[in-house]
Order: structure tokens, then C-alpha cells, then sequence
């Protein structure tokens, strides 16, 4: 098994055996995932882009996981504590438990006005409330535009685990991206055959092998180096001084971090459920009670997070050495290289297993998110408003192979630093269409127009800003922390946009209103923000302008 | 076991389930709480241990948040 494809790569064979194991196991899981729970037709959105919209709490569960714990931040996370530490690195914990109360609170009206109307993304949601069809192309461009880097950050996380098993060497360029292109290749005819239902399945495979590898590599590093010495290890590190003098990281934020950790944590979880491939597993539900008990069970992947994060510090104890196969160090290869260092081959290939599938389910549940952000809220919106369901999965299915091979194309011609720098952009892209959405779940006051110059301010600001960043390594997109305007304070750069676009479309809500600018219809009602699953569900396929009680509108 | 559709729930409720939700967000927003090395848990610095302790606590408070709605609804029949 032990072959060489470039002169001077050895291939791990062992370790190898078991990733191809595990994923032609997804990959059977992957097509045969059409025929559970078998819809009457798999020709509609609500079957293929939502699975039916009848996922119970233990399935929504692993399709959350699975969707929000994505393989880039198994790698990214200890990535970054291995290079800078706890400021970069462990916000990821605050960050991805707070988000649940927010889940909690907002989440269910979301579901529910959804489960109401037949609402399949953010934007149909946006369009229905606010009669704004340019507010709505803003929401689906922006989740478009966000979710397109991040998919292609998935393949980032394969490519690190194909480097460490010796494939990623630097002889020919077509049989080095071979790997890659056929597990995105598998990928896509599988999502493209039983949508929502394959990342669902795979999920469950993904989240064993992860708290499988996370709890013997836990034991493993108390063993062997000892909590306390791998934490010395790390606060030596980060203490010492790099050739600008400045420290290499911080072990624990000081006064001058605490609102830089605090707003990261923050703004990265109001972003987490903005994204479409939240919004995609949240309405995926039941019911409303499917939601809130899994607000209160998902936690238990932020423990998983935070432990795989403290391996990045476990790689400095252990000395790992991050040189990639083209001779350059790269931090992304911490945790790989750990594992292909302390344990056996075996081993090894079930925690490369893990990272890969683990990248597989969300880039599964992403491409179909903003497909159907494609279909519903532009080629219905703007090209064929009498698309019958049947059509609109079609659509999806075709653009969801769009947009996978868009992502494979971009993380091999392009410099794979523009795919870090776009997710980082997504970040506070996305950030900024959470006025409009999360105060729409509750008034109707904000005006539209207001909401989209705030959205359009916000954006601006934030890629101005991101822009302008400079690190050690890059001219711009150095990092995702700027100062606060008008202030010395260091916070996260989407905290920021979104704190100007509410401002924006705050006051000019007072100016709109003063001037009686029309406020467009309301589709939705009262009662439709507390309706559960037992209410009749009302599929409205046409547009929904002129539906509203006219009172409704300015409530 | 048919439920009628959940209406907006008591304000006594909705206030207490509100509290349950803004402490782990407000005891992990304000870094300086737990911006220390010690006291020390099985060689974790402060810092560490507490944020994985309120992984547990979150979660412990969400749910209570989930039942308090949950007996609230299932008292209005």
C-alpha cells in the first residue's frame, strides 16, 4: 500500500486505508440517504433543500453539530491557539455558547413564520415581511456572498489533512488536487441526489469519530505531557517576544483584550445563525420544541471545541513541527501533525477521517443552503415567478453543483489566502443583515429602505475596515480586530459595521417615518411569529405583496 | 396528543426564562471576570476551566429556560 506519487513524498498507507474506509462508507450512507424516511416525491424544496421539514431532536442535533462545527474550525481553532493563542483561538468557546441562548429566543419565531408561510431561506423570510423585493436581494447576495468562502474554506481542512498523509507534495499538479477533486466530485452527486437527507446521515458518522479522537487525544495529552506542562508550555510561547518586540500571543486577554475577546465572541455568535446553513438546519425542525431543546443539548460540541482547541497549546508542549510538504511552516498543520506524530497510523486515519467528513457535512448542508437562496430569492424572484416546485428543485440541485466546483475552482487556482480572507469578510457580511431579520421577527417599525441603506453602510465599513488591516504576514485582511470608532478600544471589526448599520437605520426609520415614505406590505401576521407544527402549515407559492391586512403593515 | 398553538407566554414567564438565558451570556461577555491564571483546577488556569464549567452551566440553564415554557404552556389548558 506504501506507494510514492511525488519524489520525495511517502505516502502513509495505514493511515490512508482508514480515511478511504470511512469515506466510502459516507459515500454509500451519502446515496442511500434518499431512501430514509422516503418522501411521496423528492421534487420540492421542502424535501430535498429541507429534508421534509420533519427532523426530531436527535437528528436536528447531529445536523447542527454537524453543520456548525465545521472542519475549519477544527483546524483553524487549534491553528490559531498554537500560533497566537487564547484572543484568536479559544474566543471560539464564549462564542459558540452564547450563541445558544441567542438560538433559543430567536430561533423559534423564525421557524415558526417560516413553517407558517412556507419560507425556505433568511430572504423569503425578509421579503415576505418587509414587501421589499431590493432588501431581499441584499439578504441572499450577502448569504451568497458569505457562504461561498466558507464552503471553500472546507476544502482547506481536507487539503491539511492530505498534506500530513503525503499527498499534498509538490510533483505534479494534477495528481496533487486528484484527492480532493474526487471527494468533492462524491460529494456533489450525493447532495445532488438526496439533498438535506446525505449531510443528516453523515453527521452521525462525522460527530462519533470526532468525540471518539477528542476524548482518547484528551487522555492522551493528560497522560503523557500533563495538563499543567502542556499550559506552561503555552504561556511560555506566547510570552515571548517576536523580532518587533511585541509578544507572540496572548495566554490570557488582558485589559487592553478583554472587549477585542468579548465582541469576537459575541459577534461571531449572532453571525453563526444568520448563515443560511443554520437557518437551512433550524428549519429542518419538527417543531418549535425541537429548537429549543437542542439550544440547550448543543453545548456539548462547544466542550468538544474547547478541547480540540487546547491541542493547538498540546502541539507547542509536544514541539510539533508545522513545516507542509512544500517546505513552509503553516500553523493549520498543529493538529494534523499531532496526531500523525503521538499516535499510531491506525489512529491517525480515524482523526484525518473525522476532519475530512467532518468537512463534508457542512460543505453538503452550505451548497444547499445558498442554492436555495439562489432559486427562491432570485431565479423565482427575478427570472420565473411561476416556478413550480418541481422546478425549483431542480434549479437547486443544478446550482448546488455550481457552486461546489465554484469552490473546488477557487481554493485551486486562487491563493488560499483569499479563500481566509473572504470567510473572514463573510463573518461581518453577514452580520450586517441581522437588523433587518432579527428585528423583523419582532416589528414591523424599522423601514425598509432604512434597512437597506443601514445594510449597505454596514458592508461598506466593515470591508473598508477589513481592508485596512495589516499583520505581520499580510498588507490587508491582517486580522479581523479594529479599534472602535471614535475610541482607542480594539473590538471585532463586524461588531462595529453592525453598531453603524443600526445606527443608520435607526435614524433614518425616524426620517423615512416623518416623511410617510410607504412602508410596503406585511405578509405576515401576529400569531404567525407563535405558531407550532400542530397549526395548519400554509405553503404560499406566489408572491406575497398585497396579502397583508393593511393595518398589519405598520404595526 | 394535540397541542393548540403556543400564544405569547405570561410576562411573569417570559421574564424569568429571559433571565435564565442573559446569565451565561453576561458571566462569558464580561472577559474581566475570568481573565486570571488562578486559582488553578488539575494544572487549567482559571481562565480555561471556568469558560469549559459554564460549557455545563449554559446548558443547565438553557434547559431550565426550555421546562419553565414548557409548564408554563401545558398550564394554560
Amino acid at each position: 500500500m506504501s506507494t510514492t506519487i511525488a519524489a520525495g513524498t511517502k505516502v502513509d498507507g495505514v493511515a490512508l486505508s482508514v480515511l478511504l474506509f470511512f469515506f466510502v462508507l459516507v459515500t454509500v450512507g451519502g446515496f442511500l440517504a434518499a431512501k430514509w424516511r422516503r418522501p411521496e416525491s423528492m421534487h420540492s424544496l421542502d424535501e430535498w433543500g429541507l429534508g421534509g421539514r420533519g427532523f426530531g431532536t436527535i437528528v436536528t442535533w447531529f445536523l447542527l453539530g454537524g453543520d456548525l462545527y465545521t472542519a475549519y474550525t477544527f483546524v483553524a481553532v487549534p491553528a490559531a491557539m498554537f500560533a497566537t493563542g487564547a484572543v484568536s483561538g479559544f474566543f471560539a468557546v464564549p462564542y459558540t455558547i452564547v450563541v445558544y441562548p441567542l438560538i433559543f429566543i430567536f430561533m423559534p419565531r423564525m421557524w415558526s413564520v417560516a413553517h407558517r408561510h412556507g419560507y425556505v431561506t433568511p430572504a423569503d423570510f425578509v421579503r415576505g415581511r418587509y414587501g421589499s423585493r431590493g432588501l431581499s436581494l441584499a439578504v441572499a447576495v450577502t448569504g451568497l456572498i458569505a457562504t461561498m468562502p466558507y464552503i471553500a474554506l472546507q476544502l482547506v481542512g481536507i487539503q491539511a489533512v492530505l498534506d500530513t498523509l503525503g499527498l499534498g507534495g509538490t510533483g505534479n499538479r494534477f495528481i496533487k488536487d486528484l484527492p480532493l477533486f474526487i471527494a468533492f466530485a462524491v460529494l456533489a452527486a450525493y447532495t445532488y441526489s438526496s439533498g438535506l437527507r446525505a449531510p443528516a446521515l453523515i453527521a452521525f458518522v462525522k460527530d462519533t469519530l470526532i468525540y471518539l479522537v477528542i476524548v482518547v487525544a484528551i487522555i492522551y495529552v493528560g497522560v503523557k505531557i500533563g495538563f499543567g506542562d502542556m499550559f506552561h508550555a503555552a504561556e511560555a510561547k506566547m510570552a515571548t517576544k517576536t523580532k518587533t518586540g511585541a509578544a507572540t500571543g496572548a495566554f490570557i486577554p488582558n485589559d487592553k483584550t478583554y472587549w477585542a475577546y468579548s465582541s469576537l465572541a459575541f459577534g461571531s455568535a449572532l453571525a453563526l445563525f444568520m448563515y443560511p446553513h443554520s437557518m437551512t438546519a433550524v428549519l429542518a425542525g419538527r417543531s418549535r420544541n425541537v429548537i429549543r431543546r437542542n439550544a440547550a443539548i448543543l453545548p456539548v460540541y462547544s466542550l468538544m471545541l474547547g478541547l480540540l482547541a487546547l491541542l493547538g497549546f498540546a502541539a507547542i508542549a509536544a514541539k510539533t513541527n508545522v513545516i507542509g510538504s512544500d517546505g513552509k511552516p503553516n500553523a493549520q498543520l498543529a493538529v494534523p501533525h499531532f496526531f500523525h506524530d503521538a499516535f499510531p497510523s491506525w489512529f491517525a486515519g480515524v482523526a484525518f477521517a473525522a476532519i475530512a467528513i467532518g468537512a463534508l457535512v457542512p460543505a453538503a448542508i452550505m451548497s444547499i443552503a445558498a442554492s436555495n437562496l439562489f432559486t427562491r430569492n432570485i431565479y423565482r424572484e427575478f427570472f420565473k415567478p411561476d416556478a413550480t416546485p418541481k422546478q425549483e428543485a431542480q434549479v437547486s440541485k443544478i446550482v448546488s453543483l455550481v457552486v461546489k466546483f465554484g469552490a473546488l475552482l477557487f481554493v485551486l487556482t486562487l491563493d488560499k489566502q483569499n479563500a481566509i480572507n473572504f470567510q473572514l469578510l463573510g463573518g461581518v457580511w453577514i452580520l450586517q443583515t441581522i437588523v433587518a431579520i432579527v428585528a423583523g421577527l419582532y416589528t414591523r417599525w424599522f423601514h425598509r429602505w432604512a434597512l437597506l441603506t443601514g445594510w449597505a453602510v454596514g458592508m461598506t465599513y466593515g470591508t473598508v475596515m477589513a481592508y485596512q488591516q495589516k499583520s505581520a504576514a499580510t498588507a490587508h485582511f491582517g486580522g479581523s480586530l479594529a479599534k472602535f470608532p471614535f475610541s482607542h478600544t480594539t473590538v471585532y471589526i463586524g461588531f462595529s459595521a453592525l453598531v453603524v448599520n443600526l445606527v443608520v437605520s435607526v435614524v433614518l426609520t425616524f426620517v423615512l417615518r416623518a416623511f410617510n415614505a410607504p412602508v410596503g406590505a406585511d405578509a405576515t401576521s401576529p400569531e404567525d411569529y407563535y405558531s407550532d407544527s400542530e397549526g395548519p402549515a400554509v405553503r404560499v407559492l406566489g408572491t406575497e405583496g398585497g396579502l397583508a391586512e393593511p393595518g398589519v403593515a405598520r404595526a | 396528543m394535540r397541542e393548540p398553538s403556543p400564544r405569547r407566554l405570561p410576562t411573569g414567564v417570559a421574564a424569568a426564562a429571559g433571565v435564565l438565558l442573559i446569565i451565561p451570556v453576561l458571566a462569558l461577555l464580561i472577559v474581566p471576570l475570568y481573565a486570571k491564571k488562578g486559582p488553578q483546577l488539575w494544572g487549567f488556569p482559571f481562565f480555561y476551566w471556568y469558560q469549559f464549567l459554564w460549557v455545563f452551566l449554559a446548558s443547565g440553564f438553557t434547559y431550565s429556560a426550555y421546562v419553565l415554557i414548557g409548564r408554563a404552556r401545558r398550564g394554560e389548558r
